[in-house]
């Protein structure tokens, strides 16, 4: 414990930029021997930046390199690769598992660093031909996880083991490699139970006690509060406030995390002016679960009422953005939901659509766009597809022939109306800007005329002034046309801004709907709490 | 409950041995029609065994990268026969020959198999069509040299190699020279009558070679280059992040299996006595995946025992057929179709039923999602 | 020159040195003492009688199946009803409309089945195809024996069973297309007729393509996914498109008899598949991209190089290195096709 005096890490003003947006800001902080440091922030905040800063990942110096100092030992570093990092004593476990799945935990704890043995054969054929020592390959294994302090079986296979095993074959990995002495750990408990989740907090305790220090990013307040001995709270690329763990509470974290400057709010408290939304609700949705890779829905129930702009916000994998990827159809989905009364069959993306439900996907390249298609199809292919809109019939609809001026005419009312900067309506879908792309996905929607609209991250990577204007359109759009949307965005400032009601979803469920006028602590607590009695 | 495992065991034996087993029914059924003696049946298995092993064992290891069925491979047989056409021409004879042959044989495939893995690492997710295509393209390339290269740009004189026309090389090669050099080295005769003739003989220094083969790919797989590999295999990404070299690896596993193969070809081809000079190779490939296959192999699985099991039973369809075509029908043609067909069909059976299968893993997640908010909804 | 660069690449450099190789054969030809009009008339012939099975891959391509290595399967389709109409009898141009009549219902069959088959193991079709095709081959090698057929044309003779490896087409409908319509200036003939029965087929499947039900088939093959959001079931449409690719083999195959002369049985349709994959690669269309002009320019090219190397070659150093040149190129331009980078979303 006399080691916890000695700083490890420093960082000092340190700061970073991407094409002229600052993402991070005069960052300081110092980390000593053995202390666990909690970090959160919202999506975006910054963290994950900062944390590419310490590993010298190639995406930081391909975009400028990053200003003020990395300090470790009271030294300055400057890692050029991830491989420095290593070697200086930095491991990272990020949030997606790598991990080979035909491979025992000890193989892949020991990945391309298995213990090997001499033979002739390998003088001839070189390193590459030298036997794998197995018996050591299994003790070092061992070594790692005893040091960990968990039950692992190094025998087993990944394909085989439980989420939480798959995690702490990942941490035993880093601590395996020599001279781990601070570890970063990415969200590692948002996949486990609760049960593995309490082993790995314990995990660490034994880590900080043997010397190592832990960066401990976590949306799991409660965690921090475990586990940290110290807080820092990022927000918009600066740190909000460092904070003794003893000292604080969940409250006061969640509060500082989605806190916002008083100016922004003058903008928006216009926008959301309370109006009278019905009481009738137009879309019922219940014990809704979906299998989304990443963005697992578990049991959601919904009820949106008839012309106003839902809301769906929560962080990211908590599952928001399975919900209308899973009604609309694109991802197995199983529950029941109600379009005014009438039952919805799930998974099958034709009935939503025909009973006019749309939706325009965050997965713009994949999902959204026939890249290599001109914008003409891609805006009546929906509407020509479900309406047999921008059809000529012949031999008495026999044949329906593409109306290629019914085409054009549509594309082109939709590039004025929207603004979609484009050299014609024949350009390819590929060679528009992301905004514009974005635009065309609105348009595609728009071009079937729905009752109720799903939009999915709209504003995700477009610049600040497309935003806008797809906000814009989406509002003009719900006002003028009484079409019920359901937005979903990670960005909450940005539902505040145009929903009427906002849902936070955590772990795959409801954990709260509020009126979006409240202030944003309250949807910050929804956001970080375990359920929906404990943010109440 | 133990009963249930037990069923659901079964079937899932069935699922996944589903080729082999089709085969062991095909051949039962055929062994009484065709009507041969067992002593035969073994004999020509034993040949076979001896033909064909080397060459079926040099697809493992690119299936160990994850690189699928190597039809590639005929890239090896080509240079395989690149040097038997060598030493026949320089009349070197015996197993001196052979050896040259092989030697000869090596810098090539080495090349070919660089080319090879080059063009698939291009093709990731394809490697199968891919592999496919390069043998097609390679062949005419092989054509070129030797139908109008050697003897004209190449020195090779021998008549008899060369076609009358002072060019090219005959369509059939004798291979009279270093005919079943290695088999004849040292042969042991298994249930001999007293004169010391008929029984079995079993050509010692073949099976020797081919169990070093065993033996090298099983010390290959505890090698860090096989580690890798199977790394490589499983999942590029995550091999990549862990600093191993994937591409390189990839071509390394193409290169071994194209050197493998030619040495294959060379045993093949001197047992067999004569070299068709423009078809053996094509032939080869697929006869080789067809056996690995009917052994029980998969795209993404295939072990020693999958090899021996398959040549067994390939070929002991490939013998009975057309004589029990010919019993049966009176047709032995029927029989010999019917073999061709037996041969690509197992392959196509076994690609759908590999696709098939990991599509089925894939969709197990989202039953676990149902089963647990079922649970959810009884607790 | 940078405007050079980008028109040769959106040309495509193989196809470039195609083009500028059939071009020099065509140059060259004359002072190697080979009639020039007669060439083009060779060429022409050989567009008529292969131009509807590189066509067959267009449906395909479209709904993202990949290429067609699965041919031969239409190919059968197509002799199955070739035999059949010989098998009655019947005599001339008749016997023409009997054979696409009786492969029709077989093509749909086993387009259906084959697309069925397609569907289940998305992402390998190509590898799986290239299978089926060997596959039915081998399989209808066996029935060819087996089959019940009786017409004295096509029946060994001494055996009075099963089927000849190869079957004239005399007095059926051998050059029942080939010689209707005929433009001749010299030595160049001009069949108007093999033209005539491509553009009508040409344009259906262009027109097609046009419907509502060739864009979403379009679609399909250009993002499937986008296709599934758009309430388009992905299944049914790459079925119909394989339905469609086997009933255009079944015809191309035909068409080729006619002017080939002759049916060729057992192992012949066995490699059919490579040369039009490969025609239609050089004609411009990539694994999930494909139109009738690349059909066209394509088969020209390619069949203009396969009869034009030989007799040029020959003349010019009494060597046919034609055939192992054939190889090469068709072969070389497949893995052009497939290692490409923009082709690798399939």
């Amino acid at each position: 414990m006399s080691e916890m005096t000695k700083t490890l890490l420093e960082m000092q003003n340190v700061s970073k930029e991407y094409n002229g947006n600052p993402v991070l800001k005069d960052v300081n902080f110092t980390l000593k021997q053995g202390e666990v440091l909690g970090l959160v922030g919202e999506n975006g905040a910054g963290k994950s930046t900062l944390m590419n800063i310490l590993f010298g990942m190639d995406v930081i110096q391909q975009t400028g390199g990053y200003g003020g100092k990395v300090l470790i030992d009271g030294k300055e570093v400057k890692f050029a690769s991830p491989l420095d990092a290593l070697k200086a004593g930095i491991g990272m476990v990020h949030q997606e598992f790598s991990l080979l799945p035909g491979f025992t935990a000890a193989e892949n704890i020991l990945l391309n660093r298995e213990p090997q043995n001499k033979s002739v054969l390998s003088l001839v054929f070189g390193d590459r031909a030298k036997t794998i020592d197995r018996k050591e390959l299994q003790k070092e294994a061992i070594d790692a996880i005893t040091k960990l302090g968990v039950e692992l079986d190094p025998d087993m296979l990944v394909s085989e083991m439980p989420v939480g095993h798959k995690q702490f074959t990942e941490i035993s990995r880093e601590i395996s490699k020599s001279a781990i002495r601070l570890l970063v750990l990415d969200e590692p408990t948002a996949v486990l139970t609760e049960k593995e989740a309490e082993m790995l907090l314990k995990a660490i305790r034994n880590l900080s006690n043997q010397g190592i220090s832990v960066i401990f990013i976590t949306h799991r307040l409660q965690e921090i509060l475990d586990v940290c001995s110290k807080v820092i709270v990022m927000r918009d690329g600066r740190i909000v406030k460092e904070l003794d763990a003893q000292a604080t509470s969940i409250q006061e974290m969640a509060k500082l995390m989605v806190g916002r400057e008083v100016n922004t709010s003058g903008n928006h408290s216009e926008a959301t002016a309370r109006r009278a939304i019905s009481e009738k609700t137009v879309l019922s949705v219940r014990n809704l679960w979906v299998d989304m890779p990443g963005e697992t829905v578990r049991d959601v129930n919904l009820d949106i009422r008839e012309g106003e702009i839902l809301g769906i916000g929560g962080l990211a994998g908590q599952g928001k953005l399975g919900i209308p990827n899973g009604i609309m159809g694109l991802f197995p989905a199983g529950g029941s939901v109600k379009l005014n009364g009438n039952e919805i069959p799930l998974n099958n993306p034709r009935a939503c659509l025909d009973s006019s439900l749309a939706f325009v996907s965050e997965d713009r390249r994949g999902v959204g766009l026939l890249l290599d298609e001109s914008l003409e199809w891609n805006i009546s292919f929906p509407a020509m597809q479900i309406q047999n809109k921008f059809l000529k019939n012949y031999l008495g609809g026999l044949i329906k022939w593409r109306d290629q001026d019914a085409i054009k005419e549509v594309t082109e009312k939709y590039i004025g109306q929207l603004q979609i900067k484009c050299t014609s309506s024949l350009q390819k879908a590929k060679e528009l800007s992301g905004g514009n792309q974005q635009k065309i996905c609105l348009a595609k929607a728009f071009a079937l005329e729905p009752k109720l609209l799903f939009v999915s991250e709209p504003t995700r990577g477009i610049d600040i002034g497309a935003k806008s204007l797809v906000l814009q359109a989406l509002r003009e759009y719900n006002r003028e046309n009484g079409v019920t949307i359901v937005m979903i965005s990670s960005e909450l400032e940005e539902l505040r801004q145009i929903c009427d009601r906002i849902a936070i979803i955590t772990d795959g469920a409801v954990s709260g709907i509020l009126p979006a006028e409240r202030p944003s602590e309250d949807f910050g607590i929804l956001m970080v709490g375990k359920s929906k009695k404990e943010a109440m | 409950m133990k009963k249930e495992i037990t069923q659901k065991d079964v079937r899932n034996f069935l699922a996944n041995n589903i080729v082999p087993i089709i085969f062991i029914v095909l051949c039962a059924a055929c062994i009484p029609i065709a009507g041969y003696s067992g002593q035969y049946l073994v004999d020509q298995i034993i040949t076979r065994i001896v033909r064909n092993s080397f060459l079926v064992l040099s697809l493992l290891i690119p299936i160990m990268a994850g690189m699928g069925l190597n039809f590639g491979m005929t890239l090896g047989a080509m240079a395989g026969q690149i040097g038997l056409i060598f030493v026949t021409a320089w009349n070197v004879v015996s197993i001196p020959g052979l050896l040259l042959a092989a030697i000869i044989a090596t810098p090539i495939a080495i090349i070919l198999g660089w080319f090879c893995g080059k063009m698939l690492n291009m093709a990731k997710g394809r490697e199968m069509i891919t592999s496919y295509m390069i043998s097609f393209f390679m062949n005419g390339v092989y054509q070129l040299v030797v139908l109008y290269g050697m003897g004209s740009v190449i020195p090779v004189h021998s008549s008899q190699v060369i076609l009358p026309r002072g060019y090219g090389a005959r369509n059939t090669i004798d291979l009279l020279n270093v005919r079943k050099s290695i088999d004849n080295f040292w042969t042991f005769r298994l249930f001999a009558n007293e004169n010391g003739t008929g029984g079995l003989t079993i050509p010692v220094l073949t099976f020797i070679l081919i169990a070093i083969l065993c033996v090298i790919i099983v010390w290959f797989r505890k090698t860090k280059l096989g580690q890798d590999m199977r790394a490589v295999g499983q999942d590029m990404e995550v091999a990549r992040e862990a600093g191993i070299k994937v591409e390189r690896t990839r071509i390394l596993a193409i290169i071994i299996s194209t050197v493998f193969a030619a040495y294959g070809m060379i045993i093949y081809l001197s047992n067999m006595g004569t070299l068709n000079t423009y078809n053996s190779h094509s032939q080869i490939g697929m006869f080789s995946i067809a056996a690995l296959l009917v052994g029980g192999a998969s795209v993404s699985k295939a072990s020693i025992k999958n090899v021996f099991l398959g040549i067994v039973l390939f070929h002991l369809m490939f013998i009975l057929t057309p004589q029990a075509g010919r019993n049966l029908i009176g047709q032995a043609q029927i029989g010999e179709f019917f073999r061709v067909f037996v041969s690509y069909g197992v392959i196509t059976l076994s690609l759908v039923l590999y696709e098939i299968r990991t599509r089925r893993e894939k969709a197990e997640s989202a039953k676990t999602l149902a089963l647990s908010q079922k649970q959810e909804a009884n607790a | 020159m940078e405007k050079v660069m980008s028109a040769i690449k959106s040309f495509g450099l193989p196809r470039l040195i195609i083009s500028l190789f059939l071009l020099v054969l065509f140059i060259i030809a004359p002072f190697a003492g080979i009639n020039v009009g007669a060439s083009i008339t060779d060429v022409l012939g050989r567009f008529g009688q292969n131009a509807i099975m590189v066509l067959a891959m267009v449906p395909m391509i479209h709904s993202g199946c990949g290429l067609n290595f699965g041919l031969p399967l239409g190919i059968i389709s197509g002799l199955l009803g070739a035999t059949l109409a010989i098998e009655t009898g019947i005599p001339g141009p008749v016997s023409f409309l009997l054979a696409i009549l009786y492969s029709t219902p077989f093509a749909i069959i086993f387009g259906w089945g084959y697309g069925k088959l397609l569907n289940r193991v998305k992402g390998s079709e190509m590898m799986i195809a290239t299978y089926v095709g060997f596959s039915s081959v081998a399989f209808m090698s066996i029935m060819w024996l087996i089959l019940p057929f009786k017409s004295p044309t096509m029946v060994w003779g001494y055996t009075g069973q099963g089927l000849r490896t190869t079957i004239a087409t005399d007095g059926f409908y051998h050059h029942i297309l080939r010689e209707a319509f005929v433009l001749r200036i010299g030595s160049l003939s001009i069949s108007f007729g093999e033209i005539l029965f491509f553009a009508i087929f040409a344009f259906i499947i262009w027109a097609f393509l046009h419907t509502k039900t060739g864009t979403a088939m379009t679609a399909v093959g250009s993002n499937a996914v986008f296709a599934r959001a758009s309430g388009i079931n992905i299944d049914k449409q790459r079925t119909l498109s394989v339905i469609m690719s086997t009933w255009l083999g079944a015809l191309g195959i035909l068409c080729y008899q006619q002017g080939y002369g002759f049916i060729q049985l057992y192992q012949g349709p066995m490699y059919m598949a490579m040369p039009a994959v490969s025609a239609i690669l050089i004609g411009g269309a990539t694994v999930n991209k494909a139109s009738i002009t690349n059909v066209i320019i394509g088969t020209i090219l390619y069949q203009g190089i396969v009869s034009m190397t030989p007799s040029v070659m020959n003349s010019l150093i009494h060597t046919d290195m034609s055939e192992v040149l054939r190889i090469i190129v068709s072969n070389g331009m497949i893995l052009y096709a497939l290692t490409r980078k923009t082709g690798a979303s399939r």
